[in-house]
């Protein structure tokens, strides 16, 4: 059995087109210290630093975390790298709760960002490689049949998206933080937007964010004496599958079921809906809320959309399970720490501490994280109270 | 050191990266066949999956693949998105179509461009061909495939995606 362990102090820079201000060691930086101060703590309170990034082809440089140590406060602390592509945020939040339930360190911190405006991300995902046609279509080319196979298994309405996108940008209006600002958008507007990857509209897709997003993870005695409430974290889990294998269902990933199965038994789940009172999902394009709220069993599989439609999901409805309160990554993404704001966010909820997006009175949060083909899964849950 | 100066706060400094490729045993085989005309699989010894383009093993099985499959010049659409995105530097011009396409023999499906088609009337199910550049382009390369373009025959249906044999729909 693990130790326990909680989120101690939280720290998030306010993600925007480009962050011509600081360098990458600059807005690190800026997300480590926020989370120091909401901790109340200094750099010497750190046993070690966990960072996580989109792979280095984005912003083209290579083993970034060497030279961000002095920027984090880690020479002569151990420093480790996390790679899974867009669920690295998530997985980075993981290894470094793993480093403080395995009892190897009592307090360490975890980063990761991404800085889109230093980076070509659409090239870096597009590299070409002799046994695959070198169509240039980014991870819009990629997920867009996907989706379309989910709309057509499900016979769902063709404006489920457009409801999402509404929904999360109007989510994203309450945080500060958030990207996109866009208080008065309406269906119509998403409906008229750009097609970028039929069928993915222009405001149906995330967009492009410098930011970063950092998190204090201690041992159980220093979570006890924390200067703010806590986030104990109460499940953790990881999974991934091969990209490609004959009769792999691409809609509704094995591995990401897998990995919700695992998390919701250690945290006592049966009913994620009823049980869980909000979640910080990773819905880089809008169908995808939907897609999971089935793939992580909130509804039954072909009856997603459906909850989406009933506002279910929304906290302007008053809905009964708020998904991405924060806006989630419709509203920011900055890749590399787009899974890691996901946990974050469902730490804020349970701390009581989400401002304008909080959920009054939520005990029990899943922060998700996806990446690569749709093949790496993040999963946490935490909870207001010690397990 | 009087003069005021802008304050330099971004250099733009484009990284050239060149690489050679190595294609290891399975890729190979396929890109030897491909620069012959020839689209080929492999087949996993225990789930008799084909896969193509062959990476040398089953993801499923987690075994090694070595039978060598030759596979149809026709194909069944699995999935597809028109993409109207103008990439900078993309010799494609938009909107135009990436399908995912099944050839009959094999179990996957993997990402090509559709052509001579009515982007509306494209669909899940519908049948295709390869087009292939003049033999004298020919390289090691799937771009050996210039395109797929429909065909007509009767539309696969959708549990039967992925499952023609080499011989297609007659079976
Ligand atoms: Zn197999």
């Amino acid at each position: 059995m693990a130790n326990l362990a909680a989120v101690v102090g939280i720290g998030q820079t306010k993600y925007m087109t480009k962050r011509l201000d600081v360098s990458i060691a600059g807005l690190v930086r800026e997300a480590a210290v926020n989370a120091l101060q909401d901790a109340d703590l200094t750099w010497d309170d750190i046993d070690a630093v966990i960072l996580g990034k989109a792979p280095d082809m984005f912003e083209g440089v290579i083993m970034p975390e060497t030279y961000l140590t002095d920027a984090l406060g880690c020479n002569g602390k151990p420093m480790l790298r996390v790679h899974t592509a867009g669920s690295v945020g998530g997985s980075t939040a993981l290894v470094a709760a793993s480093h403080v339930q395995s009892g190897m360190f009592k307090r360490v911190l975890t980063v990761s960002f991404e800085k889109q405006s230093e980076s070509n991300a659409m090239w870096a995902l597009s590299n070409p490689q002799p046994f695959s046609t070198h169509l240039n279509a980014g991870a819009g080319g990629y997920f867009a049949p996907i989706i379309r196979e989910y709309m057509r298994r499900s016979n769902a309405p063709y404006d489920v998206g457009i409801k999402v996108a509404v929904k999360d940008r109007l989510h994203g209006a309450r945080n500060p933080l958030a990207h996109l600002q866009k208080p008065d958008i309406t269906m119509q507007e998403v409906e008229e937007s750009f097609m970028l990857w039929d069928p993915i509209r222009f405001l149906e897709a995330c967009p492009s964010s410098d930011g970063a997003c950092a998190m204090i993870i201690a041992n159980e005695e220093l979570a006890d004496k924390a200067s703010k409430k806590p986030a104990w974290i109460r499940g953790v889990a990881m999974r991934s599958e091969p990209t490609m294998y004959a009769g792999r269902d691409e809609v509704n990933p094995q591995a990401g079921r897998d990995c919700a199965a695992d998390v919701y038994k250690q945290a006592g789940i049966t009913n994620p809906r009823k049980d869980l009172d909000c979640a910080e999902v990773y819905v880089p394009f809008s169908w995808y809320e939907p897609m999971w709220l089935e793939n992580l069993g909130f509804a039954p599989e072909g009856e997603g959309w459906k909850l989406t439609m009933e506002g279910a999901t929304s906290l302007d409805e008053g809905g009964d399970i708020p998904w991405n309160c924060s806006g989630g990554v419709l509203s920011s993404n900055a890749i590399g720490a787009s899974g890691m704001i996901r946990f974050a966010e469902a730490a804020r909820q349970v701390r009581g501490d989400a401002g304008d997006h909080q959920v009054e009175g939520a005990k029990l949060a899943l922060g998700h994280a996806y990446g690569g083909g749709a093949q790496f899964y993040a999963m946490w849950v935490v909870g207001s109270e010690k397990p | 050191m009087s003069e005021e100066q802008e304050v330099v706060t971004v250099v733009k400094a484009p990284v050239y990266l060149k690489y050679n490729f190595t294609a290891g045993a399975a890729p190979a085989r396929f890109l030897a066949q491909i620069k012959k005309g020839v689209l080929t699989g492999q087949r996993c010894p225990k789930c008799s999956a084909v896969y193509v383009p062959p990476r040398g093993s089953c993801g499923g099985c987690g075994v090694a693949t070595e039978e060598e499959v030759v596979l149809s010049n026709k194909a069944t659409v699995q999935s597809f998105t028109i993409v109207y995105i103008p990439i900078p530097n993309n010799p494609i011009q938009p909107p135009y179509i990436i399908a995912n396409v099944v050839p009959d023999g094999a179990n996957v499906s993997f990402i090509h461009l559709m052509s001579e088609c009515v982007n509306e009337d494209v669909h899940i199910g519908a049948r295709v061909e390869a087009v292939w550049k003049p033999k004298e382009e020919w390289a090691f390369a799937m771009d050996n495939i210039r395109y797929y373009r429909p065909i007509d025959e009767p539309n696969v249906p959708v549990d039967q995606i992925g499952k023609l044999p080499v011989t297609g729909l007659e079976g």
